[in-house]
């Protein structure tokens, strides 16, 4: 694509050919590493997901096999379906905060706005390998301070790491990571609105909740975009918080807790390669998709 | 509104700021927000601050006192030199694997995606616009379903269990190729661009010489990006890495937390002060670069999310 291009020879002002190749050149290295780390992946796990290991005979193709295997595996559908119960609860609750702190710190009103902002926003540099072993510690029926103070007050300990808390646990620690990282977008965003906006809706008598919904809302929508976006990303691929927590609470997180989670086991405890391959597949499909449904339903909400 | 945005709102908000003190003088604070937002910091900082007086205990000491204070016999140094000796002192290795891991990966992660930004955004040749638009596209590929699939490919070149196999998937940031486009289209006028072709300058002096300094706080923010995502990359080492001295702290934590666990958990256990103490190590460096260098997220996640 790109050699045939740099020879071009349809430039007609002073270094516009040599401006037409540069180009190229540029993206080059990006697109090189882009399509050998990104896109050749992509294609071996389809190529891989079309064969099966039988244990006589080796390889064999078997088309679309693995794909009907998946879509009636009760593990992966509990999989994701847990992954899209927990984008639900979790992504509109996460956004909510992130929105609320943000518009609390663009309003001016606060004390000690900067001191928040970066407290708020300080989670976000912690990984979440520590932030999942911290909060799985905190909620531990052993030396958890809940555990301690309920203990103290003769109360029975709430059962963060029980079967019915731990998607609401979950949830917890992953807005806690990332609650502070969509805030800085928005804020980001909301620091662009220009003055003269503000001041021409004070002029119409426009209090600040009114301000708040007419001016800053509808600026934020492209913002609030790109965080849905990544939260659909993020949340669909829950892997780290559970396979952390996996060790402390190994009743209730399984080897198939997430869709994520499952892949892994059936790569690197099952050995089911093409299978593993399959559900990578799968599952990207379905991030890919609910991103587009998202965008679409957003840009179709605009346009209305 | 926003397509028509002048370089300088893409400045540093640094240099904005006497600018926003001033418009909002009229203001007054309000006591009960405040109160309420200082409410929320506390939930943030609380888990952090019980890290800290963890990480003075002894695995004792955790269990037998109250975990949001200090114990009658803090260790805070013991358990680092602790921590830093356990396994002849495989932590070192895991430290400095992720400073290199995140060093070179962000390095050249950000370098790419400068030079592809502006390939993009100030050139026109064959096929710019399918490529964009695939680049693009893959924003939306996670990176965790993309792994096993790398982790197989590599597998069958011999990349696996090397640095390069944590590394070069960390080189490639699509979110960064495309915040740098937005980027470079405003920050890098086409008058200079122009001027220093006539003055006869190479394309590759341009760009270093000049575009790379114009685009220099959109470069940090592609840099911190990937810096943080490799720093707390944990799925990829993980599945990539089975030989405990190409660790990073990440995956390293993580296999003592498990040791921890299954040593029954008891008190009688020195591994689990360790997992504590390890975990507050590994964060300091990031949350100290994070306060000195957080006016750069702003201004460029500003670009990249306004301009979607």
């Amino acid at each position: 694509m790109t050699a045939t291009t740099a020879a071009s020879p349809k430039g007609r002002r002073g270094g516009a050919r040599r401006r037409r190749s540069a180009g190229p050149l540029f993206v080059a290295p990006f697109m090189a590493l882009f399509l050998l780390l990104f896109l050749a992946p992509l294609g071996y796990a389809a190529y891989l997901s079309l064969f099966q290991e039988r244990l006589i005979g080796g390889t064999a193709f078997v088309g679309l096999d693995n794909y009907v295997r998946a879509l009636d595996d009760p593990q992966l559908i509990h999989g994701v379906v847990r992954v899209a119960l927990f984008f639900v609860i979790q992504v509109p609750l996460m956004l909510l905060l992130a929105l609320l702190f943000a518009l609390a710190l663009d309003s001016g009103l606060l004390r000690f706005a900067k001191v928040i902002r970066l407290g708020i926003f300080v989670p976000y540099a912690v990984p979440s390998v520590v932030a999942a072993l911290m909060w799985g510690y905190l909620y531990g029926p052993d030396f958890g301070p809940f555990a301690q103070l309920s203990h103290d007050l003769q109360l029975p300990a709430p059962a963060f790491l029980s079967d019915g808390w731990m998607l609401g646990s979950l949830s917890n620690i992953v807005t806690w990571e990332f609650v502070g990282y969509n805030m800085i977008i928005l804020y980001a965003a909301l620091r662009t609105i220009p003055e003269e906006l503000y001041e021409a809706a004070a002029m119409d008598g426009a209090g600040a909740w009114r301000i708040a919904w007419s001016i800053k809302l509808p600026a934020l929508r492209p913002a609030l975009m790109l965080t849905l976006l990544f939260s659909v990303i993020g949340s669909f691929q829950l892997f780290n918080e559970p396979k952390l927590l996996m060790s402390i609470a190994p009743d209730v997180i399984s080897s198939s807790y997430t869709a994520n989670l499952y892949a892994y086991t059936l790569a690197f405890t099952g050995q089911q390669v093409n299978y593993a391959a399959t559900v990578s597949f799968l599952l990207g499909l379905v991030i890919v998709i609910v991103s587009y449904a998202v965008l679409l339903t957003a840009n179709r909400r605009r346009t209305s | 509104m926003t397509t028509t945005l002048p370089t300088a709102e893409l400045a540093p908000p640094a240099k904005r700021a006497p600018a926003t003190a001033g418009k909002r003088r009229r203001k007054r604070h309000s006591t009960p927000l405040t109160i309420a937002m200082l409410a929320v910091l506390a939930y943030f900082l609380l888990p952090l601050l019980w890290l800290l007086v963890a990480s003075t205990k002894s695995t004792q000491d955790l269990f037998n006192t109250f975990g949001l204070w200090f114990s009658h016999a803090p260790q805070l140094l013991t358990n680092i030199k602790a921590t830093f000796t356990q396994d002849d002192g495989v932590f070192v290795h895991w430290l400095l694997n992720t400073v290199m891991y995140a060093g070179v990966s962000s390095v050249g992660a950000a370098l790419l995606a400068a030079a592809g930004g502006y390939g993009f955004a100030k050139f026109r040749f064959r096929g710019d616009r399918v490529a964009f638009n695939l680049v693009v596209g893959a924003v939306m590929v996670p990176a965790t379903a993309l792994a096993i699939p790398t982790y197989l490919l590599f597998a069958k070149a011999g990349l696996v269990n090397s640095p390069w196999a944590v590394i070069l998937p960390s080189l490639v940031n699509p979110f960064g190729l495309y915040l740098m486009r937005v980027y470079a289209e405003d920050a890098v006028p086409d008058s200079i661009l122009e001027a220093a072709r006539i003055d006869g300058a190479g394309e590759a002096r341009i760009f270093f010489r000049i575009v790379l300094r114009l685009l220099g706080p959109g470069l940090v923010t592609v840099l911190l990006f990937t810096l943080v995502a490799t720093w707390n990359n944990y799925f990829l080492p993980l599945i990539m890495l089975n030989n405990p001295n190409l660790y990073p702290v990440t995956v390293g934590l993580s296999s003592w937390a498990a040791r921890a666990q299954n040593g029954g958990a008891g008190s009688s256990s020195d591994m689990l002060a360790l997992v504590v103490t390890g975990s507050l190590i590994s964060i300091v460096p990031l949350v100290v670069a994070f306060l000195m260098l957080q006016r750069y997220w702003q201004s460029g996640l500003a670009s990249g999310g306004v301009k979607q």
